[in-house]
């Protein structure tokens, strides 16, 4: 998702200023990461170029900037068109895992140490989301579910080529 | 920092099947340790031993000090009841009593009086949301609530250490995690060190820190090299 996909969702629920539109991003958003005034106009002005969004207002006195943004019809298209294409599963993770695994084996190494060591960063992280699910507001805590259960799926391959990894190490060093 | 509990080199094997080889475990005060392991490592019994539900073939348990296996029955017993508290996978609520009764239980074990007991359950279920179950029997009650049911009563007794073997393993996301949220908020408030025995890793990120079983024994980890 991009910021400018996002900008049209919000715009899509209502008519925002920009100050509002970082607002809103940040709070659905950008958990991690808020975004920067910069950021907000460049895209803004981005959106306005591609005909995506148009000015509705232009409140002058109640600040330097206090443009009212409003999606077009084009721009619930882009939107309508965002939300029925599935995300790509990410498989990469577990790719370049597998690849230290065998490269662990092909060297003679301990694979299960690799294993381990990821075990323990994986752990590790979820604790860490754990504890910020705990102090956080449902938005909060979903955004944090989503990432425990995918690294729940990693931690569950772990341990499922932990298992193999003797008749691994004899396919691969055949 | 003194281990508040320390197990070292358990074995035990039921007949010609060895369930712990050499595991190792040391619990500070205060702290949450999850113990996990694929289904059969031993963890489940790595627990058992260190609670003093079970007698290892060899190795040492010692709490505060005191060697559980050189304590007779009835001092085991009541080291138990009095510092431990357990949590386990079904519950183990007694279907003729109350939510209520069930909670006073180990405390009506103990010698309290009915009325000061059941004060007392009543105030954790009442933390623990349930207090408008509090006259319901086990079968009146959805799985999560037994579960939560179970986990006032590991903590009336305020135990040092609360011994939880897949305490939310029947249970769906939703109320394991609720589950989880009300022991572990309930055992920190209280001071507690809890034992979390799991094969999932979502249960094991709520502690502070955790070990692995496997066949049997708890390894030290090993470099790459």
């Amino acid at each position: 998702m991009t910021i400018a996909t996002a900008f049209l969702a919000l715009l899509e629920s209502r008519p925002r200023h920009g100050y509002d539109l970082k607002q809103a991003y940040d709070q659905h958003f950008g958990h991690d990461r808020p975004l920067h005034y910069g950021q907000v106009y460049t895209t803004l002005a981005k959106l306005l170029r591609n005909g995506l969004v148009t000015v509705d207002g232009d409140e002058t006195s109640g600040g330097p900037d206090r443009k009212r943004y409003t999606v077009t019809e084009a721009g619930v298209t882009d939107v309508q068109r965002w939300l029925e294409e599935p995300e790509t599963p990410q498989q990469y993770l577990q790719s370049n895992l597998y690849a230290k695994v065998i490269g662990a084996l092909l060297t003679g190494r301990s694979a299960a140490a690799v294993l381990d060591a990821q075990r323990d960063e994986h752990l590790t992280a979820m604790r860490e989301l754990t504890r910020r699910k705990g102090q956080g507001d449902l938005a909060d805590r979903l955004i944090c579910d989503h990432a425990l259960f995918h690294l729940d799926a990693d931690l569950r391959w772990l341990e499922h080529t932990a298992v193999h990894l003797d008749e691994l190490a004899e396919q691969v060093r055949g | 920092m003194n281990a508040l509990l320390t197990a070292e080199g358990l074995h035990k094997a039921y007949g010609p099947t060895f369930a712990l080889a050499g595991a190792d475990l040391q619990l500070y005060a205060g702290e949450i340790l999850s113990v996990m392991g694929p289904s059969g490592s031993g963890k489940s019994t790595l627990l058992h031993c260190a609670a003093g539900l079970t007698t290892p073939d060899q190795g040492r348990v010692a709490y505060l000090g005191r060697v559980l296996s050189e304590l007779d029955d009835v001092r085991r017993s009541a080291l138990r009841r009095r510092e431990f508290g357990f949590v386990f996978q079904f519950g183990q609520l007694v279907p003729e009593l109350t939510a209520l009764e069930n909670v006073a239980l180990p405390l009506r074990l103990d010698g309290v009086r009915r009325k000061p007991a059941e004060q007392r359950a009543a105030a954790l279920l009442e933390r623990l949301h349930l207090s408008d179950k509090a006259k319901a029997r086990p079968g009146e009650l959805s799985g999560g609530q037994q579960q939560r049911v179970a986990v006032a009563r590991a903590l009336v007794t305020e135990p040092k250490v609360i011994f939880a073997d897949e305490p939310t393993g029947a249970l769906d996301s939703v109320s394991g995690e609720q589950v989880m949220d009300l022991l572990t908020g309930a055992a920190r408030r209280s001071g507690a060190a809890v034992v979390l025995v799991t094969h999932d890793a979502r249960i094991a990120a709520y502690a502070d820190r955790g070990i692995v079983v496997r066949d049997g024994r708890t390894p030290a980890r090993a470099g790459i090299r």
